[in-house]
């Protein structure tokens, strides 16, 4: 063996430890703030948490079922505003645009990820909330769907770059135009990547408190239809974690918890279901 | 033996082929149409919102004009605003997440990608998108009773005997700082760039991976000078979102950099981000000109995150090779 | 993909129209037989007797929801001048610009009192610190910047203070309890009343900010030789040391109950028609000086007659049997006097 190839030898053993060492640090974090959750707040994690409505101070037995109701409802919304532009925006990026106009749409699609969510929450306020003359579960999915918008597209649209142009040239070879090959190829090959994308936006708007304060605005009761405040995980997490009570403190991180929990499965379900639609062909 | 296409077969073809193709055309012209709507959604809801910070701030755009952005005082009695403190804070914590979070990020992104187990690596990626969905007051909170202890008694006295020369880390560190903003950032980070850096290297086809292995390259060489370039477009898009999520955090960052508006070199002494301004004064604001002032450092985000994006893409354009995306 | 869409069909349509044990589904308000939801927003400080009244007063009238957020006391204000809620809630009274521009007139009705302690962590030292105006309000200036200074070793013989730097924690967001803090600071400091002010938000001459009393709290506690201002029931609930004030009649007062029940007895003699009025500084031996009331803001008229029977018999509760219930969440009851000058005020909602 050289000293050269010795060297690199040991150069990459010294990387894999390195880069194992940066995974370490990540997934470590999330250990330490699942742990932490687990152990302030798993003592409050019992049946009356998912099927009660908050109890006033000092009374014990009450739940967050009408934030987790709340949430789904507004994640919903988002994912209904978010998704459908987010994933055929970023079509338009990979597959149909022109230099300049992809441009300034990836531009602006940066430019809107950096507002920050508070101020998302005030336009919302200014342009649902006020003529509506009240608040509702509506604006509050609304501002969430805007905040959901440019990481799916900017997520859609480098999965359908990295699809190989090889795949793209062979369908249109067989004869198909591009939008058929673009939807029954491209699409279909970037899917694991762009499911990503979309479940991460999902778990970032989830937990979100600053655009529903002015927006869903919280409610201690349940919130019929679609028109009147809601109360949400975050919202309520952020309300009980700031209280003086111990016994609230502990809800919120148990509502963390179960926050957490929901992403998890909702990222679990969406990867099942890919796979069975890919196995039977949708 | 193949079958043979008769006379009247091809005639037909030849006359449905015209019809046919303008309705496959057709197709692909609604497409386009389509999808360029929904791109242009988000066009029309950006300059929406440009246009609605700018409006709301005339109050104070009036009276400070540019003055906004030099002053360093904010004095809601008074009705003084001067913007520069959070202009400060913002960059600098900003631009510490990055200088913490990329390096951490690409390398565990190319641990998961190429060189761990393709099991691990699916599980170990599934846990860190977790970390997307804790919600910014969890974080906040967990880092008032953890990161900021530590920073402040096993990091700040470090820095300070090492690097002490620097005015960067000079003074008295109580923990709330600007330092404590960025590394909280960094972790928020985190998850957007492992995410999607590990799939965009997955993504990188494997006859490229396995010809460098094929000609003799260790595990590390193909990752870095094999898959790394190939990905570098989607890695580079990563950074763009963890940028753009570090300047517009608002909640946890608010609880760990001791909201201080004052300028100081020290990343040990506190500071104030827009965001956090914000955030915590809009609520309460019930003066005109205070929430003008407070939709105006919006504004001033708002072309913060413009300039960037912009500086950023001509490094890129500058630094990589021709058919760049940008 | 046609089953992932009709389950997702399916599931929007159920989530909408369920989510209520009784079956009403309406829009927020609704006729006198069926379900009353009644939004407010404001203060954060009557946070929790405010979910406790609702929550009491819910058991008693099922049909009726009043649902509070707590937003902050500015966002109350905006909130009922704008008429997205229906009533507001407030730590620091609306200025008269506020009430010119409101598009109906706004009443104010004190509901609770509560104190604003000054509070410390000082390693080694556990006992009580005795405050006087002109300590607190140099250390919240920036001057005076040693624990063993001459002001505060004056009338602290007992205690040996440290030859320390104090660390100074403030509130960062707006806030009530910033109201109440620098009103009194204002009133017996004209250095603060001139240089600083009064307000929900000011600029702060010198230290920390904490996000909400819990992010004072938790700046206070992780910060050694450090002082702030904290609304007297964080104070407790965080186990904190927090010191005596001395009052207008050079008595050293601790915040209690009785203290600050004291102040608001004194001033209610000369508390004006509209319930607009600051108690720091009180008169009276047993005053604890950084009390304040905080109030409820309700609209003059409300259009919907349904809502109107619902706010004014909640507020005749509140004044009754809702104030047995104040003390054990460390909130002090109001004065007889004010209750019986609230009680006829009530009449004049239409």
């Amino acid at each position: 063996m050289t000293p050269r190839s010795t060297r690199r030898k040991v150069t990459n053993i010294v990387m894999f430890t390195i880069t194992g060492l940066c995974t370490l640090v990540a997934v470590s974090v999330l250990f330490f703030i699942l742990g932490y959750l687990l152990w302030q707040g798993g003592q409050a994690l019992n049946w009356n948490f998912f099927t009660k409505l908050p109890a006033p101070v000092g009374e014990t037995g009450g739940g967050f079922a009408n934030a987790i109701v709340g949430s789904a409802k507004l994640l919903l919304l988002a994912a209904l505003i978010g998704i459908p532009i987010g994933f055929l925006g970023g079509v338009y990026l990979a597959e149909f645009g022109g230099t300049t106009s992809s441009f300034i749409v990836r531009y602006t699609t940066d430019l809107l990820n950096g507002v920050p969510s508070i101020v998302i929450g005030i336009f919302a306020y200014a342009i649902i909330v006020v003529p509506m003359g009240h608040f509702s579960t509506l604006a509050g999915g609304i501002a969430l769907g805007v905040l959901m918008i440019p990481i799916t597209v900017r997520n859609t649209e480098e999965f359908l770059r990295a699809v190989p142009n090889a795949l793209r040239e062979g369908a249109l070879a067989l004869g198909a135009t591009k939008w058929r090959a673009v939807a029954t190829v491209v699409v279909p090959a970037a899917l694991p990547g762009i499911t990503t994308g979309i479940l991460l936006a999902l778990a970032r708007v989830a937990g979100e408190t600053a655009p529903l304060l002015f927006t869903a605005f919280g409610n201690r009761f349940w919130s019929p239809g679609w028109n009147q405040p809601t109360a949400s995980l975050p919202d309520t997490i952020f309300k009980y974690a700031i209280a003086p009570y111990e016994d609230w403190n502990r809800q919120a991180w148990a509502a963390g918890l179960v926050l957490l929990s929901l992403v998890l499965a909702t990222n679990v379900a969406a990867r099942f279901i890919l796979r069975q639609t890919r196995r039977t062909g949708g | 033996m193949q079958p043979t296409t008769t006379a009247t077969d091809r005639a037909d073809a030849r006359r449905r082929a015209p019809a046919f193709a303008r309705q496959m055309q057709n197709g692909d012209r609604i497409a386009h149409f389509t999808t360029f709507i929904f791109a242009g959604t988000i066009i029309l809801i950006t300059v929406f919102l440009f246009y609605e910070l700018y409006a709301s701030s005339y109050l104070t755009r009036e009276k400070f004009g540019w003055r906004f952005l030099t002053g360093t005082t904010w004095d809601p009695v008074a009705l003084e605003f001067g913007a520069l403190p959070f202009i400060y804070g913002t960059l600098v914590t900003s631009i510490l997440a990055l200088i913490i979070g990329v390096p951490l990020g690409v390398g565990a992104a190319i641990f998961l990608a190429e060189l761990a187990p393709m099991g691990i690596s699916a599980v170990l990626a599934f846990i860190i998108e977790l970390l997307a969905a804790v919600p910014s007051v969890i974080y906040g909170l967990l880092a008032i009773f953890t990161l900021v202890p530590f920073l402040r008694d096993y990091i700040a006295p470090v820095l300070e005997s090492a690097l002490g020369f620097l005015p960067l880390f000079q003074g008295a560190s109580y923990g709330f700082s600007l330092l404590a903003g960025g590394c909280i950032l960094a972790i928020m980070i985190l998850p957007f760039i492992i995410s999607i850096s590990r799939e965009v290297l997955l993504a990188v086809p494997r006859d490229q991976r396995e010809a460098s292995l094929a000609l003799g390259a260790t595990r590390w060489e193909t990752a870095w000078h094999i898959a790394v370039p190939n990905a570098k477009a989607g890695i580079m898009g990563s950074i763009f979102l963890a940028l753009a999520r570090a300047l517009g955090e608002t909640m946890a960052v608010t609880m760990v950099i001791g909201n201080a508006p004052r300028i100081n070199l020290s990343l040990f002494a506190p500071g104030y981000s827009i965001a956090a301004a914000i955030a915590n004064e809009f609520s309460e604001a019930t003066s005109n000109m205070h929430i003008s002032a407070l939709i105006e450092l919006g504004f001033v985000l708002f072309c913060i995150t413009i300039l960037v994006n912009a500086v950023a893409r001509l490094l890129i354009l500058t630094t990589t090779r021709k058919g760049a995306v940008v | 993909m046609k089953r992932v869409a009709s389950i997702l069909a399916l599931t929007l349509v159920c989530v909408g129209c369920s989510d209520n044990p009784k079956t009403d589904a309406a829009g927020p308000s609704d006729a006198p037989t069926g379900q009353i939801l009644i939004n407010g927003a404001g203060a954060t400080f009557p946070y929790p007797i405010y979910s406790k009244w609702f929550d009491q007063y819910h058991r008693l009238f099922p049909q009726i929801q009043m649902n509070y957020q707590s937003i902050g006391s500015g966002g109350g204000i905006r909130q009922v001048i704008e008429g997205t809620v229906d009533f507001g809630a407030t730590d620091s009274p609306m200025t008269d610009a506020q009430l010119t521009g409101a598009k109906t007139k706004i009443l104010h009705f004190p509901t609770v009192l509560g104190a604003v302690v000054p509070a410390y962590n000082i390693p080694g030292i556990s006992e009580e610190i005795n405050f006087t105006p002109e300590a607190l309000a140099g250390i919240f200036l920036g001057k005076i910047t040693k624990w063993n200074d001459p002001e505060l070793k004056r009338v602290n013989a007992a205690l040996n203070l440290p030859n320390k730097g104090i660390v100074v924690v403030h509130r960062s967001d707006g806030s009530g309890t910033t109201y109440v803090w620098t009103d009194y600071l204002a009133k017996v400091n004209p250095e603060w009343k001139s240089k600083v002010g009064i307000n929900t938000s000011v600029n702060w001459p010198a230290g920390l900010g904490g996000k909400g009393n819990e992010g004072v709290a938790g700046l206070i506690k992780q910060t050694p030789y450090s002082i702030g201002y904290l609304e007297f029931i964080y104070a407790i609930h965080n186990k904190m040391a927090y010191g005596k004030v001395r009052n207008s009649a050079d008595n050293f007062v601790k915040a209690e109950l009785a203290s600050v029940a004291a102040a608001a007895a004194r001033v209610v003699k000369t508390i004006p028609a509209d319930f607009r009025v600051s108690i720091t500084n009180a008169p009276g031996h047993d005053s604890y000086p950084i009390s304040s009331f905080t109030w409820l803001l309700i609209p003059s008229k409300i259009p919907d007659p349904a809502k109107k029977q619902a706010m004014t018999d909640f507020l005749h509760w509140m004044l009754d049997d809702g104030q047995e219930m104040v003390e054990t969440l460390a909130y002090a009851r109001l004065p007889k006097e004010l209750v019986d000058m609230e009680q006829k005020a009530i009449a004049s909602i239409e």
